[in-house]
């Protein structure tokens, strides 16, 4: 590979043109089901798109008692992080753009990395509903990630592979071993909501409590940046969980592999959003609870039975 | 001891997403933790006690109306009865049923309403699209019956304005008919619902006693387990005629609160069902003088939210000599205070929201005590003190005009 193909590779596709796109068009799937499942019309097709470019029109406000350093960084590192975690999750073939072994780790690193650009960003807003969401953002991060992490690394057990790409291979190998792996997938959906903050687990960004949490202060560019990283993470979320627990029609052809891909995107964008239908938001030590007493143990199941699993056979 | 460096002092208001009118909280935060609740009313004092005592019985009906959006026929209601009583005058039967019956429909908009609200306080925007859509079919029937979707406008001194139609009857029985299967599914979506019971209970305690102490009104102090209910205690227009329960409660919290309304529907549709069916023919209104003669009188009233108090003093002449109105969120707002105690601040919406507050109904007049230069002005001192401090930024105000204003 040149430098140019990978220039070319990471900057349009599938890099950040790519998921960017598909971030919005994912962003529409969700608020259209979401108010689809309300009885509600929802918005037109490029309300995203036009939502986006309107606020990068706007003009962009920096509180004075804000750090300006991390403000300004914050919503480009979260992008920046969502990317980089994009290249190394296969998303229609067999492997990703830059695989190697231990890649699953790193994603998980760099998925992260929006998280604490969020605590950074609000905290360093200075204001009282940024501080408090920010707070609240930091909290939440430890109760979830770690079912996810247990959750993703249970499929590896089997696979005997820290690489993504090796994991996805192993299962497409073994055709009905993706079924042992459910449990880990409704608890990676649970921790994905967590991570993008949404309802029942959005008190970081909780409108009737702290208006709009880490993003109270950020206007503008600053807010898109922020708002692209969080529909770039769910693609990549999803993608992550579709690599890992759904490995179907990796050996197809380019375009069908393509079609596939979506579907499973899609699929689990619908569960994400028919979740947060059904729910109304937790209380920020309600939620620690459920993570650890309810979430946190069925990962550890998972682990397990992908343990016995793996003498058994 | 709270250590006071790590208390954060929050602002929810007098602008704030979770509120719909200007009201201040001022929550000092140990955490998540509510240590201290400042409450602080009056962002939204719009005269109308004192432009009513400028204007003639008959226009006042339409500006107390405008007291509340969503209990307006609980205010004139209100104040037409205080005025029928001052001038003796014996409201026809038929309209005495006509108030009820929009008394009720207005209570299933309300309470739908707020069904809607807690839920969106609580992140759960689906029951608030549900309910909402659901209320519609109330508001199109108000339109229908009285021409108008929230100002209602059916009341007047003596009577109502507008008749309801033979053909009309059953439409409203169809629309309770239709709303009564809903309410069906969200007492059970209530009862079942795993997030919606974990936000609710617990939350937003007040004990009877503290109810009965703090003067509690409405939903907020009958679930608190306290008996009382104005329909019942002091029957007004048709009330004395129809059958119904007192819906209260043991559990003294928001779900308490939630299920006593969710209750009250129920008996508000069946209500509803006597009134249509029991509707007796009759005039609409009896001929009210325009000059009331001179005497004073309290009218109470069940609104949505709880007892609505109008005091009207009358001195003979078309207009009357004082109005006074005490709005039920009044009189459960002390209790909000005591409700937040020792809670977190994820629950502040919803306890607020729990008394269905109405802030601009509540805002009279306030006088702020905490400012050593504060002190009352009557209303020629508030001229003069317009005028001046408009002079001193360089604007003369006393040159222009007013209309009816013979002196300048």
């Amino acid at each position: 590979m040149t430098v140019g193909t990978a220039v070319v590779n990471i900057l349009v596709f599938p890099g950040f043109l790519f998921l960017v796109a598909l971030g919005l068009a994912g962003e529409f799937v969700d608020r259209k089901l979401y108010a689809r499942f309300q009885n509600r019309q929802g918005p037109p097709w490029f309300q995203p798109v036009a939502d986006v470019l309107k606020l990068f029109g706007k003009e962009d406000v920096i509180p004075e008692e804000a750090d300006r350093t991390t403000f300004n960084l914050a919503p480009v590192f979260a992008l920046a992080a969502v990317v980089a975690a994009s290249l190394y999750i296969p998303l229609w073939s067999a492997t990703s753009l830059f695989p190697f072994d231990g890649d699953l780790i790193v994603v998980l690193y760099l998925l992260l990395i929006p998280t604490v650009c969020f605590f950074l960003g609000g905290w360093y807003s200075r204001s009282v509903f940024a501080t408090l969401g920010a707070v609240r953002a930091i909290t939440q991060v430890f109760a979830y990630e770690i079912p996810l992490f247990v959750a993703l690394l249970a499929p590896s057990l089997l696979a005997n592979s820290w690489s993504i790409s090796k994991i996805a291979a192993y299962y497409a190998a073994h055709p009905w071993l993706w079924l042992v792996n459910l449990i880990g997938f409704g608890v990676a959906l649970v921790s994905l909501l967590g991570k993008l903050e949404r309802v029942p687990f959005d008190t970081p960004e909780a409108e009737t409590e702290i208006v709009a949490g880490s993003f109270t202060e950020y206007s503008g560019r600053r807010l898109a940046f922020f708002r692209l990283a969080i529909n770039c993470e769910a693609i990549v979320g999803a993608s992550l969980i579709a690599a890992v627990f759904l490995p179907f029609g990796l050996g197809l052809a380019p375009w069908l592999g393509f079609l596939v891909y979506l579907g499973k995107v899609l699929l689990i964008l619908g569960i994400l959003a028919l979740l947060r239908t059904l729910f109304a938001r937790l209380r920020i030590d309600q939620m620690i609870d459920f993570c650890w007493k309810v979430v946190a143990p069925i990962a550890f199941l998972q682990v397990l039975i992908n343990l016995v699993v793996r003498e058994l056979i | 001891m709270p250590d006071k460096e790590r208390i954060v002092r929050v602002p929810i208001g007098p602008q704030h997403p979770a509120l719909k009118e200007p009201e201040s909280f001022m929550v000092d935060l140990q955490g998540e933790k509510i240590s201290a609740v400042t409450l602080r009313l009056g962002y939204n004092h719009r005269g109308i006690e004192k432009g009513c005592e400028e204007r003639t019985y008959v226009q006042d009906v339409y500006l107390v109306e405008r007291v509340c959006g969503i209990c307006s026929h609980s205010h004139s209601t209100a104040f037409v009865q205080a005025v029928e009583e001052i001038a003796g005058l014996e409201l026809p039967h038929r309209a005495a049923y006509i108030r009820t019956l929009i008394a009720e429909l207005e209570r299933v908009h309300s309470h739908l309403l707020w069904l809607g609200v807690a839920g969106h306080e609580i992140g759960f925007d689906t029951l608030l699209m549900y309910t909402w859509r659901d209320r519609e079919q109330v508001m199109d029937l108000f339109a229908e019956l009285t021409g108008n979707r929230v100002n209602y406008g059916i009341n007047t001194v003596g009577g109502v304005r507008r008749d309801i139609s033979p053909e009309q009857l059953p439409r409203i029985l169809k629309v309770v008919d239709a709303l009564e299967e809903r309410t069906k599914y969200y007492i059970e979506l209530a009862m079942t619902e795993e997030t919606l019971a974990q936000r609710l209970s617990g939350v937003g305690k007040l004990s009877k006693e503290d109810a009965v102490l703090l003067g509690a009104v409405g939903p907020t102090a009958r679930a608190s387990g306290v008996d009382r209910d104005t329909r019942r205690d002091d029957p007004y227009a048709a009330y004395g005629e129809l059958e119904f329960q007192v819906v209260t409660d043991d559990r003294c919290d928001v779900f308490g609160r939630a299920v006593v309304r969710l209750g009250e529907l129920m008996q508000t549709y069946s209500m509803i069902r006597q009134l249509v069916r029991q509707m007796p023919e009759g005039p609409i209104t009896v001929k009210a003088p325009l000059r009331i003669p001179a005497g004073e009188a309290v009218s109470r009233y069940e609104a949505p939210r709880g007892e609505d108090v109008h005091y009207v003093k009358a001195n003979g002449t078309d207009k009357p000599e004082r109005v006074k109105i005490r709005a039920p969120t009044l009189a459960n707002t002390q209790s909000v205070a005591k409700m937040l105690e020792d809670g977190y601040l994820a629950d502040l919406p919803i306890v607020v929201a729990a008394i269905d507050p109405c802030f601009s109904c509540t805002d009279r007049m306030i006088a702020v005590k905490t400012r050593e230069d504060a002190r009352t002005m009557g209303w020629e001192e508030l001229v003069q003190y317009g005028v001046r401090w408009y002079r001193e930024r360089g604007v003369d105000v006393s040159k222009i005009k007013m209309r009816g204003d013979s002196t300048a």
